[in-house]
C-alpha cells in the first residue's frame, strides 16, 4: 500500500502531505505562543509591582548575542537545505552541523545566563517576571533541543536516505528546518 | 523506476500473503488507520463505562448522604485508604476527585476520543476513498500519548491524597491550594495526563485535516464530501487551535504547583483555612486561567458534538432513503459554528463581575451561533419529511439525538443571557443542559454510529431485538435522570454539592427572606439516583450484544448491507490493509437515495454517469 503525495505535491493543493502537516503544526504553535505571551502582557499590566530596568537583572550583551547565534543557525538551515536541492550534499552536512553547532552555542550562552540569575538568588518563585522569563525560555530551551536531535538525525544515520531517496530527505529536511 | 499499474495491483493482491504481521505489529502498533480507530473506540467505551462508574458512586452520595455505600464500600475503603472512604462512607475529598475526574474523562477520555478519532480513524480515510491516513506513523503516536495519557490519569486515584478534585474545570487558586499536603499531587497528574492528552489531539488535528485537503480520491470534490467528513473537518481545526491555549496554561499552572510561581495567585492569598498569607510572590490572576481554559472549553463542547450530527445525518440520509435536505446548508453552517465557537467563551464566565459592555458582547456572539446550530437540527427534521423510513437500531438512535440535543441546546439559551444566568449558574439546571447535549445527545450519536458501522468492521450485524432494549431502556432512563435536574436548579440545587444539598435546606428562615433547598428536591435526588442505575443495567444488552455479536451476529451478505452510497461501503468487509481493493473515482455527491430514473433507490458515489 502506498500512501500518495507522501513525495510529490498533489495537483491541486501544490503541496505534499507533509508541508501541510507542518504548516498547520506551525498553526498551533502560534496559539500556544499566543496564548502565553498574551498572558505575559496581561499579567504585566495588572501587576502594581512589575520589575523595569536595572531591576531586571538581564545581561543585555548576552541575550543579544544568543538572538543572533539563532538568527546566523536559521540562516545555516535554509542554506542546508538549498544545497541539498543544489544537489551539493558536502554542503549540506557542513551547513547542517553548523546549524546543531550553533543550537549547542545558544545553550550553553543559555545556561550562563541561568546560573548567573541563580546566583543572584532569581528563581521562578521569586517574582512574576522571574516566573515568565523562566517559563517561556525553558519552553524555547526545549524547542531548540527538539530542533537539535532532530537535526542530528539529519545530519547522521537520517541522511542515508539522501541516496535512497533524494527528493523525500530534501522535503524532510525543509520540515524540520520549518520547525 | 516507477513500477506499472498492473505491476502494482498484483503487488497489491499479493500483499495480503507477503505481508503476515505478527500479533503486536497488527493489533497493538498498528499504523492501519481502522485498527487505531478501534483501538481508540474500546479504550474510549472502557474510560466511558469508568467514568460512568464514578458517577453512579457519587449517585449514592447524593441519595443517601452519609450512608456506607452498599456492596463497594468496603472494597473502596481497601483500595483507596482510610482518607477516601471511612466504615464505607464516601469523604467529601473522595466526592470530590470523583467529580473532577468523572468530567475529565467523560470529555477528554471518553467521548473526544470515541467520537472524534475512533470514528473519524475508521471512516473518514474510507469515505474520501483513501488507502489510509496521510501520516500512519503519526497516527499511531497520536493513541499511545492518549493511551498513557489515560493510564496516567488512572494512576492518579492510587496516589497519596488522590486525584484532582477541583473539577474538571480545574479553577486556580483552587486548584493549586486544594491539596498542598501532598507533592505530586493528583493535580499534578492532571496536568502530565492533559499535556499528553493535548498532544494527542494535536497529532490526530494535523492529520485528519491533511489527510481530508490532500488524500481525497479522484472526484472527491469538497462539496461531494459526505456531511460526515465535514464535522470531522472542522472538529480537527477546533482541536488544532483551541487546545494549545490551555497546554499554555497547563504548564503555567504546573509551575504554580511544583515550582511555587504566582501565575495564577493573587497578592494575599491565605492558606487553606487559615489567615495567614501563603509565601508566594503573588500578582497572579485567577481570572487568566479562566480565560485560558474557556478559551478551550467552549470550542470543546463542539468537539462532543459535531461528530455526533456527522454521524446522524450519515445514518438519516441512509434510513429515510431520500437526499439531505440542505447539505450546502449544513456545510456553511458547519463551518460558521466552528469560526464563532472561538469569541463566546466568556458566556462561562459572566458571574466573574465583568463589565457589561463585554457581556453584552459574549451574549450576543452566543445568540448567533445557535443560529447554525439551530439549522443543522431544521435539515435533518425536514429530511425526515416525505421519506419512507426504516426503523433500524442505528435510525432509532440518531432519531433519538435530534429532540434530545434540542432540548440541550434550547435549554441553553437561557444560560447564555447573562441575567438569567446569574441564577442558573452553577446549579444543577446547568448539569441538566449540557448533559443533554453529551449523554442522550452524543451517546446517542456514537451508538447509532456503532450499530452502524459495525458491520463494516467485523462483517457481521448487531442483534436488532437487543439493539432496540438497549435504545429504548436507555431514551427511558436519560429522561429520568437529566429532565428532574432542571427543576432542581432552578429551584436553586447547586452542582458539587457533596451532601446533594442537604446543608442549604437548613438555610429556609422566611422571617430572615431567605429561603432554602426546598424537601422535594431530595426526594428527587433518590429518583434521580435509581434512573442512573437503571441506566447502568440498561447497558448490559449492549455490552453483550456488542461482544457476542462479533463472533455469533448474523453475517452480511453484501458489502453494503445498508444500500447506502458512499464510498466506505465500497470496500470489501472487512476492508483489508489499504483498503479499496479497486481504483476509486467519484462521480456524484454523497446522497443521492431515490434518485428518478436511476435503478435501485441508491446511487454510490462511484457510479458513472450513463451516456
Ligand atoms: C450518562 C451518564 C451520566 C450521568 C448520570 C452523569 C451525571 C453527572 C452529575 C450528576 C454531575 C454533577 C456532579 C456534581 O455536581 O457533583 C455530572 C457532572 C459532570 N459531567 Fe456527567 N454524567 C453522565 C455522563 C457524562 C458525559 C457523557 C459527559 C461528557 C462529556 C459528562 C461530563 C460531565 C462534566 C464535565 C461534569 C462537571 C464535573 C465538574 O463539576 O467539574 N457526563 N455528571
Ligand atoms: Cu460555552
Amino acid at each position: 500500500m502506498d500512501i500518495p503525495y507522501v513525495v510529490q505535491p498533489r495537483e491541486d493543493t501544490g503541496l505534499f502531505n507533509a508541508k501541510v502537516g507542518i504548516w498547520l503544526f506551525l498553526a498551533s504553535e502560534v496559539m500556544l505562543f499566543g496564548a502565553l505571551f498574551s498572558s505575559y502582557i496581561l499579567l504585566r499590566v495588572g501587576s502594581m509591582n512589575w520589575l523595569y530596568g536595572e531591576a531586571k537583572d538581564l545581561n543585555v550583551w548576552l541575550g543579544t548575542a544568543n538572538t543572533a547565534v539563532l538568527i546566523t543557525s536559521s540562516i545555516t538551515m535554509v542554506m542546508a537545505w538549498a544545497s541539498l536541492k543544489l544537489n551539493e550534499f558536502g554542503k549540506f552536512k557542513a551547513y547542517m552541523g553548523a546549524t546543531i553547532l550553533l543550537g549547542l552555542v545558544f545553550m550553553v550562552i543559555k545556561a550562563f545566563e541561568y546560573n548567573a540569575k541563580f546566583h543572584h538568588g532569581h528563581f521562578p518563585a521569586s517574582h512574576t517576571f522571574y516566573a515568565i522569563y523562566f517559563t517561556l525560555t525553558g519552553l524555547h530551551a526545549l524547542h531548540v533541543l527538539g530542533g537539535m536531535v532532530v537535526n542530528s538525525f539529519y545530519w547522521g544515520p537520517g541522511s542515508k536516505m539522501w541516496k535512497t531517496d533524494p527528493v523525500r530527505f530534501t522535503n524532510r529536511v525543509e520540515i524540520g528546518g520549518l520547525f | 523506476m516507477q513500477p506499472t499499474t498492473e505491476e502494482t495491483q498484483q503487488h497489491a493482491a499479493h500483499g495480503a500473503h507477503h505481508e503476515e504481521l505478527g500479533f503486536w505489529r497488527k493489533y497493538i502498533f498498528s499504523t492501519d488507520h481502522k485498527v487505531i480507530g478501534i483501538q481508540y473506540g474500546l479504550t474510549g467505551l472502557l474510560f466511558l463505562f469508568f467514568g460512568f462508574c464514578l458517577m453512579m458512586l457519587m449517585r449514592w452520595q447524593i441519595a443517601y448522604p452519609g450512608k456506607p455505600m452498599p456492596v463497594v464500600g468496603e472494597f473502596l475503603q481497601k483500595l483507596l485508604g482510610d482518607e477516601m472512604v471511612n466504615k464505607g462512607v464516601m469523604l467529601p475529598d473522595l466526592y470530590n476527585a470523583f467529580g473532577a475526574m468523572h468530567g475529565t474523562i467523560m470529555v477528554f477520555l471518553a467521548i473526544v476520543p470515541v467520537a472524534f478519532a475512533a470514528f473519524g480513524n475508521f471512516v473518514v480515510p474510507l469515505q474520501i476513498g483513501a488507502p489510509d491516513m496521510a501520516f500512519p506513523r503519526v497516527n499511531m503516536a497520536s493513541y499511545q500519548a492518549y493511551f498513557l495519557g489515560g493510564v496516567v490519569m488512572f494512576f492518579s486515584f492510587f496516589i497519596p491524597g488522590g486525584a484532582a478534585k477541583s473539577g474538571w474545570t480545574s479553577y486556580s487558586p483552587l486548584a493549586t491550594l486544594a491539596d498542598m499536603g501532598h507533592h505530586p499531587n493528583g493535580q499534578t497528574f492532571w496536568i502530565l495526563g492533559m499535556v499528553l492528552l493535548i498532544t494527542s489531539s494535536l497529532l490526530g488535528a494535523v492529520n485528519f485535516i491533511a489527510t481530508i485537503i490532500q488524500l481525497r480520491a479522484k472526484g472527491m470534490t469538497w462539496m461531494r464530501l459526505p456531511f460526515f467528513v465535514w464535522a470531522q473537518f472542522v472538529t480537527a481545526f477546533l482541536l488544532l487551535l483551541a487546545f494549545p491555549p490551555l497546554e499554555a496554561a497547563a504548564i503555567l499552572q504546573l509551575m504554580d504547583n511544583v515550582a511555587g510561581t504566582s501565575f495564577f495567585l493573587p497578592t494575599g492569598l491565605a492558606a487553606p483555612g487559615t489567615t495567614t498569607p501563603l509565601p508566594i510572590s503573588g500578582g497572579g490572576s485567577p481570572l487568566l486561567w479562566q480565560h485560558l481554559f474557556w478559551f478551550l472549553g467552549h470550542p470543546e463542547v463542539y468537539v462532543l458534538i459535531l461528530p455526533a450530527m456527522g454521524i446522524v445525518c450519515e445514518i438519516i440520509a441512509n434510513n429515510t432513503r431520500k437526499p439531505i435536505w440542505g447539505y450546502k446548508s449544513l456545510v456553511y453552517s458547519v463551518l460558521c459554528i466552528g469560526f464563532l465557537s472561538f469569541i463566546v467563551w466568556a458566556h462561562h464566565m459572566y458571574l466573574t463581575g465583568m463589565g457589561t459592555k463585554i457581556a453584552t458582547f459574549f451574549q450576543t456572539t452566543t445568540m448567533i451561533i445557535s443560529i447554525p446550530s439551530v439549522i443543522i437540527l431544521t435539515c435533518f427534521f425536514i429530511s425526515l419529511w416525505g421519506g419512507s423510513i426504516r426503523f433500524t437500531v442505528p435510525m432509532l438512535f440518531a432519531l433519538a439525538f435530534l429532540p434530545m440535543f434540542g432540548i440541550g441546546g434550547l435549554t441553553g439559551l437561557p444560560l447564555g443571557f447573562n441575567f438569567t444566568d446569574l441564577h442558573l449558574h452553577d446549579t444543577y439546571y446547568v448539569i441538566a443542559h449540557f448533559h443533554y447535549v453529551v449523554a442522550p445527545g452524543t451517546i446517542f450519536g456514537l451508538f447509532a454510529g456503532i450499530y452502524y458501522w459495525y458491520p463494516k468492521a467485523t462483517g457481521r450485524l448487531m442483534n436488532e431485538f437487543w439493539g432496540k432494549v438497549h435504545f429504548w431502556t436507555s431514551l427511558i432512563f436519560m429522561n429520568l435522570i437529566f429532565q428532574p435536574m432542571f427543576a432542581q436548579g432552578m429551584a436553586g440545587l447547586g452542582r458539587r454539592m457533596y451532601d446533594g444539598g442537604v446543608t442549604y435546606a437548613g438555610a429556609d428562615d422566611p422571617a430572615a427572606g431567605l429561603v432554602g433547598v426546598p424537601q422535594w428536591v431530595f426526594g428527587m435526588n433518590r429518583h434521580i439516583s435509581w434512573a442512573a442505575w437503571c441506566l447502568g443495567l440498561a447497558q448490559i444488552p449492549f455490552i453483550i450484544n456488542f461482544f457476542l455479536s462479533m463472533k455469533k451476529g448474523k453475517k452480511v451478505t453484501s458489502d453494503n448491507p445498508w444500500g447506502a452510497t458512499t464510498l466506505e461501503w465500497q470496500t470489501p468487509t472487512p476492508p483489508p490493509h489499504g483498503n479499496f481493493d479497486k481504483p476509486i473515482e467519484v462521480h456524484r455527491g454523497p446522497y443521492e437515495y431515490s434518485v428518478p430514473g436511476h435503478d435501485g433507490d441508491f446511487t454510490p458515489q462511484t457510479e458513472p454517469d450513463k451516456r
